[in-house]
Parts: structure tokens; C-alpha cells; sequence
């Protein structure tokens, strides 16, 4: 396990801080998504990141406002570290017209271009070359972005990563690949699946610089992204970060599967004790002095925006039934009738 | 100038008037340039826009889609359309949906030329024509031209067009010649063309099927026999009112696709106007299509799968009740000699 960061940089209590929020914003949301889920309200797949939120909020955080990000059908840690707007995501999840895509994407298609997340995907790996893509486009337009592709350690089994790292290795392409690896593509093992574990190697061979990290410690997440963007923007080659971390809820659903025989029991234990929010937690009282008031107010103050979101989406209204083929392509501006026979 | 010369032309007049298209492709920059299509780009507009990929269909269309979904105008070209199937995941899971999944907020402005290829042995793997497949996904455009004025027109409306594109070009036909204006011009989404006027059947033919169907309307002319020539070129989104006016107008439809006939592009127009001109048919709808096997190679057998000239002429006499011709029937020529 490779511990030491890129940069540098002193431990500081302003990121701490906001890592810590970003991170508890995504488990009080998602704990209240599981909460509700068994009512009905929310018709679409969820994938929960509980346990793994110092991922999305280390490399959200870490990313500058003009950087692109990519992400998965377990895509609402990234949405919401992102800055993702909350109210959107719930009637979204309710698949009320007020949501993210207006009822369109669901769980698993969480978007908010605005603030640069470009798009989650449910068939595992498809947004690592798209992701590429957006990173070509930066570099024909002057390196004028970077792109993080984050996925799963269950992407990297897939063809399209490593013919798109061997791409951007070959062009030079501003794009960080993230692997989260959670040990568990669905029920299967990384090392049911591999022989070689150490997914950051994957790209060894294709000329792709890969680092292992700890994934559930947000500090370290934050530092290891920052220092590889910071190459890449000023003109570095890709890079594959690996950090390791565990689902502590089950693939799909709002449940927790721990007693299924999939699970290796000693790494959910090592989980549990070692949940990232306690981490920085920790950090923030013990380094900092932050109170236990002001992490209560933290909370109360994101349980208060949630259950605003959730009323939110509830009083919002469904799509109507004639938006049915809305959007299937977007109408043209410019350049019309330049055809002379038309 | 030729169909592919067309191509050449659209692609420089796109990337002269945008700085945003450019160019991919398993050999757009090679000194056979896609038969043509792509000469002089690399020289006109250097490496950056104009490059050779790795052999890699899925994480290339990837490639283009994020391209696209960041202001660019990518233009993927595919010399065979057979390796398209490795695009699948991509053009369908993705590029066909990005815009509707996320609520129309992204569009992806992309265009993917395909070449098929038919004789000279080309085979199972470099014949195949995936219109039908395209079609059946909602969020994809799908066009077929089949002059060099369709070509270039068709190829610039693609580029501008800010959804995802699917052209699917006939190697027989790179060689045709037409007139062509110069600088921009664009053949429209939507349009079915009439290539030939005529009442007693109408044949509904696409991209190289066009060809071989003019050529047997002009010896069916010879025997007294008038049939009107319908090419969708845009088959999404379709222009079904020009289809379904010559089905009312003749009472009867042969519909000459160059894929097969299952599940296919003839299937499903076969289908709209049993549906929408039902009444106006006189006798039962009939289709013609590649024989339901893979390509073969030799000669004879290649000769049997694929519908042209020939075989054309005697569906339309049983059609219409007449005989067949006894005297020589054409078959087409064609400069193609292989190898590819």
C-alpha cells in the first residue's frame, strides 16, 4: 500500500473540514434513501457508497470548478461532493420532473453538467472511454481541463480500459483514471476474477504510471488526486489512481448483505472500525479542536437539507405522460436551409 | 467527381468552415485514404484533427461521444462496417441515449461512416450492412446516400447535426460519379428521394440496391414495364409520406434492402405501409434482401446470396403477372475488382 501523497501539503482544518461535510452530506442522503426505499416512493435501482464517501468527496474536492468528472451508476457520492444540487437528486430518485434529468435517468444516470459531473453510466467501464474522449477534446482545445474517470475495481475486467488508457497514454491525454476498489464487482472478488490484485499495475504495461492508495481516508484521497491533477494540468501524462475501500451496503438495494457467504468477513470488520467519516472526525477533534457541537450542528444542518430535499421531491409533480419523446434528439440551431433542392 | 471524392469534399468544406470537426479512423491518414475520401486532410489540416486510431472500435466510439460531449464534431470513420459491431456498447448504450437519459441537457454531435463492402470474396466479416440494427435503437440517426450528391450534402447535414449520426456508404458506390456542387450544401434528414418515376410497382431500394434496382427498371422500361424507384435516404428519422404516396399510387411494393430481410430494414418497411396504405395494396407486399446466411465467397454462392438486377426483374414480372423476360437480363458493371 503506497501511504505517502503526492504533495505535500500540511494537513489543514479548512479541506478537513469541508472533506468531512461532503463525505457526511453523502451518508445522511444515502442513509435516508435506504430509509425511505422499502415505501415505494423511490422506483429506480439504487446503488449506495456508504463506506466508500472519502473517495468522492477527496476527489471531488481535489478537481478545480472547469475539470470534467465521469462516473458510475453508483454515482451520488460524486453528484453530491460535486455540488450537485440535493433536491434535484431526490426528485430525481422519485422521478419527479423536477429531477436531475426530469425523470429521464434515475439512481443511476445522476448528472449535474453545471458543475462539471458530465454523466454516470450503468454498463460498467462505458464512461472510462468517454471520459478519454472529453479529455481529447480538452487537449484539441488547449488542455484547457482536466478529466477524472472514476470506476470500479469491476471496470477494470472490462476491454474498453485498457484500450482507453492505451489511448490516453499515447496522446498524453489530460485524464486521471480513478479506480474505486471495493474489493466486490456485484458478489465476485477482485481476486475471484484476477490474478494480478494490485489494480493499479493495470496500466503498467501500456506506459500508464498507477498508484495504490488508502481509499477511506479522505486526507489522503484529497492529496493524492490534487498532486495528480496538478501534474496533468501542467502538461503530465494520464495517471491511474487505485484506492482500496469497502461497500458496507449490498451491491443494489437499500440493505445490508452481511451475512451473505460472498462477503470476507475480517475486511467488513476492518471496515466497519475503519469508517472514513470517524477518520476525519477524529482528525478534525484531535488536531483542531473541532467541537462535538460543531459536528452536531454539521449535521443537523445537512439532516435539515435532506429532509427539505425529500419534501421537495415529494411535492413535486411527475413528468406528464406526453413528454414521453421529449429529448430523443436535440432540435438544431443554425445552418438550416442551406439546401437548395430541400 | 466520384461518391468518394464527394466525401472528401464534404469532410474539407466541415473542418475549413468548424475548427471543431475532425477526422478518426482506422486509416484516414494511410496512403489509401479510405478509398479516397480522406486524401489531403492530414496535409490540409494536420495530425491533430486528422489521425489514425488504435485498433480499438469500442473505446474509439467512446472516444468520440466524450469528444463530442465537449464541444467537438468528431467524424469516426470505419473502413469496414463489420467492426462496427464492437461499437455496439458504445453507439447504443451510450451516444443513442446520452441526450434522453439525462434529460436533454448533453447531445452528442457525432458522425460514424461505415463502408460495406459485397464481391470479390469479401465474406462473412467485410459485407455486412447494420442498418436495420441502428434503426432499431431510438436516439441514433441513420442515413444511406447513395449519390455523390447525397454523399457530400448527407455528410455535412451529419457533422452539423448535433445528435449522434450512423452513415453507412457502399464501397460499389465510391467509384459512381455526379454532379456536385462545390462548398456547403446539405441533403436533409427526412427525405426520401423518387429516383425514377413510374405506375405499375414501386420499388423501395437504398445505397448500392438503388443502383442495381435503376438498372432493371431500365430493361423492365424496355418490356413495357414502368416502375417508380423510392430510396429512403434517411432512414432515421424517415420520410414515410414519399413511401407511402408511391404505394398508393402503383398498388404494389418490392422493397430491395441491402441487409437482410429479417427483423430488417424491409421488414419494417414492409410493416409501416401494411399499416398506414393497407387499402391502397393490390397484391401482397414482397421483399428481397441478402439470402438468411452468412456472406460466402465463392463466386456462385455470392452470386446466389445477394439480390441484384436479375433477380430483381423476375420478382416484378411475378409481381405483376407477366412473364419473365426470356432475352439477357444486365448485370451491372462495376470498375471494383477487389481486393478489397
Amino acid at each position: 500500500m503506497n501511504s505517502t501523497v503526492l504533495t505535500s501539503d500540511e494537513l489543514n482544518q479548512e479541506t478537513l473540514s469541508r472533506l468531512y461535510q461532503a463525505m457526511l452530506k453523502i451518508r445522511l442522503a444515502e442513509e435516508k434513501i435506504a430509509e425511505i426505499y422499502p415505501s415505494d416512493k423511490i422506483q429506480s435501482p439504487i446503488h449506495l457508497c456508504i463506506g466508500q464517501e472519502a473517495i468522492s468527496a477527496g476527489v471531488c474536492l481535489a478537481l478545480g470548478p472547469q475539470d470534467h468528472i465521469y462516473g458510475t451508476y453508483r454515482g451520488h457520492g460524486l453528484y453530491i461532493a460535486r455540488g450537485g444540487n440535493l433536491r434535484k437528486l431526490f426528485a430525481e430518485l422519485y422521478g419527479k420532473d423536477t429531477g436531475c434529468t426530469r425523470g429521464k435517468g434515475g439512481s443511476m444516470h445522476v448528472v449535474a453538467p453545471e458543475v462539471g459531473l458530465m454523466g454516470c453510466s450503468a454498463i460498467v467501464a462505458s464512461t472510462i472511454p468517454v471520459a478519454t474522449g472529453d479529455a481529447l477534446a480538452s487537449a484539441l482545445q488547449g488542455r484547457v481541463r482536466v478529466v477524472a474517470s472514476v470506476f470500479g475495481d469491476g471496470a477494470v475486467d472490462e476491454g474498453v480500459f485498457f484500450e482507453s488508457v492505451n489511448f490516453a497514454v499515447l496522446k498524453k491525454l489530460p485524464i486521471l483514471y480513478i479506480c474505486e476498489n471495493n474489493n466486490y464487482a456485484v458478489h465476485s472478488r477482485v481476486s475471484d476474477r484476477h490474478k494480478q490484485t494490485e489494480l493499479s499495475r493495470y496500466g503498467e504495461s501500456l506506459g500508464l504510471e498507477g498508484k495504490r492508495f488508502e481509499g477511506n481516508d479522505a486526507w489522503v484521497v484529497y492529496l493524492a488526486v490534487k498532486g495528480a491533477v496538478e501534474k496533468i494540468r501542467s502538461g503530465g501524462e494520464p495517471m491511474l489512481l487505485e484506492f482500496t475501500t469497502y461497500r458496507i451496503y449490498e451491491h443494489v438495494g437499500p440493505g445490508r448483505d452481511h451475512q451473505e457467504l460472498y462477503r470476507e468477513h475480517e475486511k467488513l470488520d476492518d471496515a466497519l472500525k475503519n469508517d472514513p467519516l470517524l477518520k476525519i472526525k477524529s482528525a478534525l477533534a484531535k488536531k483542531f479542536g473541532v467541537t462535538e457541537e460543531s459536528f452536531g450542528n454539521w449535521d443537523k444542518n445537512f439532516r435539515k437539507e435532506v429532509d427539505e430535499a425529500v419534501d421537495f421531491a415529494e411535492q413535486s409533480p411527475f413528468p406528464e405522460s406526453s413528454g414521453l419523446h421529449d429529448d430523443l434528439y436535440k432540435e438544431r440551431n443554425g445552418y438550416h436551409d442551406l439546401w437548395p433542392g430541400a | 467527381m466520384t461518391y468518394g471524392q464527394a466525401l472528401n469534399s464534404a469532410l474539407t468544406v466541415a473542418m475549413e468552415k468548424d475548427p471543431s470537426v475532425f477526422v478518426m479512423g482506422i486509416g484516414v491518414d494511410d496512403h489509401k485514404a479510405i478509398f479516397g475520401s480522406t486524401r489531403g486532410l492530414v496535409e490540409r489540416f494536420g495530425r491533430e484533427r486528422v489521425f489514425d486510431t488504435p485498433i480499438a472500435e469500442g473505446a474509439m466510439t467512446g472516444v468520440a461521444i466524450g469528444a463530442a460531449l465537449a464541444g467537438m464534431k468528431p467524424v469516426h470513420i470505419h473502413i469496414r462496417a463489420d467492426f462496427l459491431y464492437l461499437a455496439m456498447d458504445q453507439l447504443l448504450n451510450l451516444a443513442a441515449k446520452w441526450n434522453y437519459m439525462f434529460g436533454g441537457q448533453m447531445s452528442v454531435p457525432m458522425v460514424v461512416c461505415s463502408v460495406v463492402g459485397r464481391g470479390w470474396g469479401q465474406g462473412a466479416q467485410h459485407s455486412q450492412s447494420l442498418q436495420s440494427f441502428f434503426m432499431h435503437v431510438p436516439g441514433i440517426k441513420v442515413v444511406m446516400p447513395t449519390t455523390p450528391y447525397d454523399a457530400k450534402g448527407m455528410l455535412l447535414s451529419s457533422i452539423f447535426d448535433p445528435n449522434p449520426v450512423v452513415m453507412i456508404e457502399h464501397r460499389l458506390l465510391y467509384d459512381i460519379t455526379g454532379e456536385v456542387p462545390e462548398g456547403y450544401y446539405e441533403f436533409p434528414f427526412r427525405k426520401t428521394v423518387v429516383r425514377k418515376e413510374g405506375n405499375d410497382l414501386t420499388l423501395v431500394a437504398n445505397s448500392y440496391m438503388v443502383v442495381e434496382c435503376l438498372k432493371a427498371a431500365e430493361y423492365l422500361e424496355e418490356q413495357g414495364i414502368s416502375v417508380e424507384i423510392v430510396d429512403p435516404v434517411s432512414l432515421v428519422p424517415l420520410d414515410e409520406e414519399t413511401i407511402l404516396n408511391s404505394v398508393r399510387k402503383t398498388g404494389k411494393l418490392l422493397i430491395a434492402d441491402m441487409g437482410w430481410t429479417t427483423c430488417g430494414v424491409s421488414a419494417e418497411i414492409a410493416a409501416l405501409v401494411a399499416e398506414k396504405a393497407f387499402d391502397a395494396l393490390k397484391s401482397p407486399i414482397r421483399r428481397m434482401g441478402n439470402e438468411h446466411v452468412p456472406c460466402p465467397v465463392s463466386k456462385p454462392l455470392e452470386k446466389a446470396f445477394y439480390p441484384e438486377a436479375k433477380k430483381i426483374v423476375t420478382v416484378v414480372c411475378e409481381m405483376l403477372g407477366c412473364d419473365v423476360p426470356q432475352g439477357e437480363i444486365p448485370v451491372l458493371a462495376t470498375k471494383f475488382k477487389g481486393p478489397f
